[in-house]
């Protein structure tokens, strides 16, 4: 296993060295140039500009240049945008922000979600059940820059009780309003697997041996159908994960988070060439890491999957 | 007293295409320690007269008429009060070893709560009563094994696991379901011998579920023959095998290949299972019946007693003694 994630871990350095340079490449290739104003720079100072920042360098020099800075210092250059601060700056302030939020998102998706499915698959066809349906169909739908508005209408101009935005370090009633916008698809999401998925465990041959034993349901359920059940849902966590923090992008402009998820959009419309980059090499890294994290999962929860 | 005395039980499923009579009045007596077959072609409801017993119907089933185990009736019972049952008094066997262990618990963790759950034993002697009941069923090294998943073993070794978690509370009943149907001849072999050594040395009453004819001969004091939800024929085997008094036993029997008669093709029995959906009036089995006359399809043939303790449901053998 130990052996197995090493394994995992170095093919890792590849699969993100062709990151960057794809990255790269889409970016030299895409037109437009973070400098570009609408009244227009004097051709002198672009120059001293482009020079400053090594685009007048031919492709491959910039490319190798990025690339050592990256590997060598963990350097991900200058914002071309934010002219005083570089990209470790810009990640270091907006990633435990939207790390922060992501958590507590991913949490109370999984739990809420996975309980919510698996309740509803226990009583099958009954009122909790179509509740449960219901409510997931309800928030799969509702996409979060629709939710995002109605919550702050609601908890903030109508009853009065939620901060509409800021983050203040963190404080607890500013991170809810972002959780639940966030975490409301997810949930609906794992609502709809676990309960898919138990429902299909619940009929299998080896539940109702476990019945034939006299065990009561709750052990049944707990005991014997909830591993094989959540295997899906597992599968499902990782790019969820992810997903959650470049879905960001939506909670850090209604909430004003100030997030990665904002970087990431204005540093794609305005060709900050650094910021596109650290954040794609970074989102990246924590999706292969979260599939070597859920490939971990299975292999604990099903013996038969040994590496 | 008899151990289980079942009556006029009806089981039906409710489904999309109506109602499925699997079970149509069924009645049936085992007395403790005594073996009894339960013969007939797929879809002829001996599985879910097991499940009925058990209480383990699918949820769009529903049970009538009567169950008694040991002197309690037991059908429609709460979950909760047959859950003191199963496996402590009535256990089971499934038919498909290869999924009817759970895939991702170790198999002493799946045995051990057994003992857990109903004699209250500690984990340590649950783990030392449970490797002592896999020696008892041939399984080699015993100890090592309770530590193992059910993948690691083949499908016989699977049966014969389950075959001895059924047995951990010493239960006075023992319900097989076609416990060999998904294993090889050989294996097939030993699984038989092994129920009948639990037999004599647990003093178990066995309900043994087949449609393979050839492995009743061999295990079971008593027959029946069931077709439809109903019984056919009932009997001790080596009468029921040697005079059959119905047409679908006597059909069963000719359907068994013979080595020692040159054949030209299979012997069956034309026609095809009932459609429990739509079950005729009178005997399920006259229309594919060689022997079936005016009565049959409109009025079911009464229960009657003949020969040595035998049972039928037929009215063309009753005319013919007649």
């Amino acid at each position: 296993m130990v052996v197995y994630i090493i394994k995992r871990l170095l093919i890792a350095i590849p699969v993100l060295l062709i990151l960057i340079v794809s990255t790269f490449i889409l970016m030299y290739a895409a037109p437009g140039s973070p400098f570009a104003t609408e009244r227009g720079i004097p051709p002198a100072v672009l120059a001293n500009l482009q020079a400053q920042y090594g685009l007048d360098q031919p492709f491959h020099i910039q490319i190798w240049r990025y690339v050592v800075g990256v590997v060598t210092e963990f350097d991900f250059g200058p914002s071309f945008i934010y002219r005083d601060q570089d990209v470790n700056d810009l990640i270091g302030q907006g990633f435990p922000v939207t790390l922060t939020y992501g958590f507590w998102s991913f949490l109370v998706a999984v739990i809420v979600g996975g309980s919510l499915g698996i309740l509803a698959a226990v009583r099958h066809n009954t009122w909790l059940d179509y509740l449960a349906v219901g409510v997931s169909i309800g928030a799969q739908v509702l996409p979060n820059f629709v939710l995002a508005p109605i919550l702050v209408l609601t908890f903030t101009l109508w009853l009065g009780w939620l901060p509409g935005g800021g983050w203040q370090g963190g404080q607890w009633q500013f991170v809810i309003l972002p959780v639940i916008a966030l975490s409301t698809s997810f949930m609906a999401s794992i609502a709809r697997i676990s309960r898919a998925s138990m429902l299909e465990v619940l009929t299998s041959n080896y539940i109702r041996t476990a019945r034939a034993k006299g065990l009561p349901m709750r052990r049944v359920i707990f005991r014997h159908a909830l591993k094989p059940a959540l295997l899906p849902v597992i599968s499902y966590l990782g790019p969820a994960f992810v997903g959650m923090i470049t879905g960001s992008v939506v909670i850090d402009i209604y909430f004003s988070t100030g997030g990665i998820g904002q970087f990431f959009v204005a540093s794609a419309l305005n060709r900050d060439y650094g910021v596109m980059m650290g954040i794609t090499i970074l989102l990246g890294a924590l999706t292969i890491f979260f599939n070597l994290l859920v490939d971990v999962l299975y292999a604990w929860i099903d013996p038969k999957i040994r590496y | 007293m008899a151990l289980l005395d079942v009556t006029d039980l009806t089981v039906s499923f409710d489904t999309p295409d109506g109602t499925v009579k699997a079970v149509n009045g069924m009645t049936l007596s085992l007395d403790p320690g005594d073996s009894l077959a339960i013969v007939g072609e797929s879809g002829s409801g001996k599985t879910q007269l097991a499940f009925a017993i058990l209480g383990l119907l699918a949820k769009n089933g529903t049970a009538g008429g009567s169950i008694r185990f040991d002197g309690q009736e037991i059908l429609n019972l709460p979950e909760s009060k047959l859950n003191a049952i199963r496996a402590n008094e009535i256990a089971m066997i499934f038919q498909d070893p290869m999924t009817s262990l759970n895939p991702y618990l170790r198999v002493g963790d799946q045995m051990a709560e057994v003992l857990m759950l109903h004699k209250g034993a500690s984990k340590r002697d649950a783990f030392a009563e449970s490797a002592r009941m896999l020696d008892a069923v041939r399984i080699p090294d015993a100890r090592a094994r309770l530590r193992m998943y059910p993948h690691e073993f083949s499908g016989g070794m699977r049966q014969r696991i389950m075959a001895a978690m059924a047995l951990l509370c010493r239960p006075k009943l023992l319900i097989a379901d076609e416990p060999t149907t998904a294993l090889d001849v050989t294996v097939q072999n030993q699984i038989m011998e092994l129920m009948a050594d639990i037999q004599r040395d647990f003093g178990t009453a066995l309900i043994l579920i087949t449609h393979d004819l050839a492995i009743v001969a061999g295990s079971c004091v008593k027959t029946l023959v069931m077709y439809g939800g109903r019984v056919m024929e009932t009997g001790a085997t080596d009468d029921v095998f040697a005079a059959p008094s119905h047409p679908y036993t006597r059909g069963l029997l000719n359907a068994v290949p013979r080595l020692d008669v040159p054949q030209e093709k299979l012997e069956t029995i034309p026609g095809d299972p009932p459609d429990l959906t739509a079950l005729p009036a009178g005997c399920p089995f006259s229309p594919r019946c060689p022997a079936s006359h005016e009565p049959c399809a409109t009025t079911m043939p009464v229960q009657e007693a003949f020969g040595a303790g035998r049972l039928r449901a037929c009215h063309a053998a009753r005319e013919a003694v007649a």
